[in-house]
């Protein structure tokens, strides 16, 4: 055993505030406030929009249901399209800092690796082909979006991993972008053949919407958001280790070809979820995690857990944005997302260099 | 013998346009506690495979590396990386971390799954950061650091281990010559005074024999010589080593075997 000798240790230069703020409390103070700006937004978004409402008679048991119509606008109408915007914010979000960690590039997104343009091409094709096809319970264009995304992710995962039990993440990278641009072009080609009324919602689609009309898309996706989370729990000091290097990580203990699949399972799984419920929405994945890595650091125990609250408070308010900025006409959100997102990713990609 | 490599073997696999490379044949070494070892021979050799072996990161195909007397493939990764700890050539992280997160990430195998660094550990970060000089550094970013400091900060979070084994990977290769003596007198005092067992493959023939008490030679994935370094470290070995012609005797001021390179053989 290395025992470190104490003596000549020079403890005054450290500086104060480092051994102070501890892990924990660091990683405290951020659930808090990144907790409170999710709870606050989610609790404020659905009281704004054409008609307003006012919380008091939402809440008010003395009028009943049927004739409250504050409380219909509330639950029926802002209620489902909130929490869905909460839970794509989230698993978008956190699925942008697993894909960033796991393959050491900052710059990657959750639709990086091809998942989204499997996700469009199974909702295209629906859409498209589909007529009036029904899969009992669940709506068929998430079903189908669902599919084209498993389908897409497995794809990658078998060409990366053809050369041994280890996944090549330069070849995951590669085989991501061109699978991304070949499905993309299949997409125009289905497309191509369709006609304007199928063409304008499939662009619409494909633009991003949180509009789900309702409760039961929202549960139906939700064991699969819940089993990535679970999942996204187990990785944190892994991805700490795998962004500094495969070897180091491999040398402190960590099973790299392990964690890696962990990582890019419950990613694709987030993403393929969020992504049957509201189309691909851009730059989720990218903005929030740079934002709070500005805020809170890089590590990753902080960094996920603050992204999953941040990107759900960050896309129900770019909804909210959505909803009422040209009020009455919507805007899809995922022009609003990316109108915010791209220049601020531009501009870190300059500070970078 | 306190960690050995009992003929081991390993032949990196066929990849996408790249033939197997037969990495390792046959290699036995033998590294006695509270010795530095340094590991020497030209590229390609095998001096890197030798150590991802003997740190577990690779398995060998055949043959087995032991520490001290068990198996490393009995052990568990976490249990393997709480007794070696691995100092590579360079580290670049994909995020700015602080110079005390990259110590405190020594710290990994001795924590559960769900456990965060709590105060002892810390200490220990500290204390690996304190023991190379990089105290002060604690909240600068590792990416904004120089090199020497970098790969002290490196050294330091191999420490936080609390590793009984140091395995350096050419720890000075991109160092100017100040860097290079400082990490050299660095290695040399944690080796004496924290008796710790380190082995490092290095080019500098120099620092090799003014750090050393042992030496592996090795070409083309073979042992070509081991033993204590005045004996190994001949012009006869460097000769087949590197097909060198070099004059290597002991000099009087630095007061070790220095090797001062004359020629390449035809």
């Amino acid at each position: 055993m290395i025992t470190l000798d104490t003596t000549e240790t020079d403890e005054s230069h450290l500086p104060h505030r480092t051994v102070a703020m501890s892990i924990r409390g660091r990683l405290v103070s951020s659930l808090i406030g990144f907790g409170a700006i999710a709870v606050l937004t989610c609790l404020l978004a659905p009281l704004v929009g054409t008609t307003p409402i006012s919380l008091r008679r939402v809440f008010d048991p003395s009028i009943p249901f049927d004739q409250n119509v504050d409380a219909q606008i509330f639950f029926v109408a802002r209620l489902p399209r909130v929490l869905a915007g909460a839970l794509v914010g989230s698993a978008l979000a956190s699925a942008g800092v697993v894909f960033q960690a796991m393959l050491r590039n900052p710059l990657a997104t959750p639709f990086t690796l091809g998942v989204s343009a499997g996700a469009s091409l199974g909702a295209m094709l629906v859409i498209i082909f589909g007529g009036t096809l029904a899969l009992g319970p669940f709506s068929t264009v998430p079903a189908a979006s669902l599919a084209g995304a498993a389908a897409a992710a497995a794809v990658v995962y078998w060409l990366a991993t053809r050369q041994g039990r280890a996944i090549s993440t330069s070849v995951l990278l590669l085989a991501g972008v061109t699978l991304n641009s070949l499905l993309s072009a299949v997409i125009m080609f289905v497309q191509y053949l369709a006609d304007f009324a199928q063409v304008y919602r499939a662009a619409r689609w494909i633009m991003g919407d949180l509009d789900i009309g309702g409760y039961d898309t929202l549960i139906a996706s939700l064991p699969l958001v819940v089993a990535a989370f679970a999942l996204f729990a187990l990785l944190p000091s892994s991805l700490n280790l795998l962004s500094v290097g495969k070897d180091a990580a491999a040398s402190r203990g960590v099973d790299v070809p392990r964690a890696q699949r962990l990582a890019f399972f419950s990613a694709s799984l987030a993403t393929s979820a969020a992504v049957s419920l509201a189309g691909p929405i851009g730059f989720i994945g990218i903005v929030v995690p740079h934002l709070v890595r500005l805020l809170v650091g890089v590590d990753h125990r902080i960094v996920l857990p603050a992204s999953a609250l941040f990107g759900a408070a960050f896309l129900v308010a770019c909804d909210l944005l959505a909803r009422t900025a040209l009020s009455p006409v919507e805007i899809p959100v995922g022009i609003v997302t990316a109108m915010i997102g791209g220049p601020f990713f531009l501009w870190l990609l300059v500070r970078r260099s | 013998m306190f960690l050995t490599a009992d003929r081991v073997s390993y032949t990196y696999k066929r990849r996408a346009g790249v033939e197997s490379v037969k990495a390792l044949c046959d290699v036995s070494v033998s590294i006695p506690r509270g010795s530095l070892t340094g590991l020497i021979g030209p590229n390609g050799c095998g001096k890197t495979t030798l150590l991802k072996l003997l740190s577990g990161v690779l398995s060998p195909d055949s043959g087995s590396v032991t520490l001290d007397g068990r198996a490393l493939a009995t052990l568990s990764k976490r249990q393997v990386a709480r007794r070696i700890a691995v100092v590579p050539q360079e580290t670049h992280p994909a995020f700015e971390y602080t110079v005390l997160e990259m110590a405190l990430m020594g710290r990994h195998p001795h924590l559960g799954p769900f456990q965060l660094e709590g105060p002892a550990d810390l200490a220990i970060a500290v204390e690996s950061l304190s023991a190379t000089g990089t105290a002060q550094l604690a909240d600068r970013s590792y990416m904004s650091l120089s090199g020497g400091e970098k790969q002290r900060v490196i050294i330091a979070s191999a420490l936080t281990q609390s590793p009984e084994v140091l395995l350096l990977d050419e720890p000075t290769a991109s160092l100017d010559l100040g860097y290079q003596l400082e990490i050299g007198a660095l290695l040399r005092r944690l080796n004496k005074e924290r008796s710790a067992t380190m082995v490092m493959a290095t080019h500098d023939l120099n620092l090799a024999a003014s750090l050393c008490d042992t030496l592996v030679l090795m070409r083309q994935g073979r042992v070509l010589a081991d033993g204590r370094t005045p004996d190994v470290l001949t012009s006869a070995t460097v000769k087949q080593l590197y097909d060198v012609e070099a004059d290597v005797r002991v000099h009087e001021l630095a007061g070790h075997l220095t090797v001062v390179p004359l020629g390449r053989l035809g």
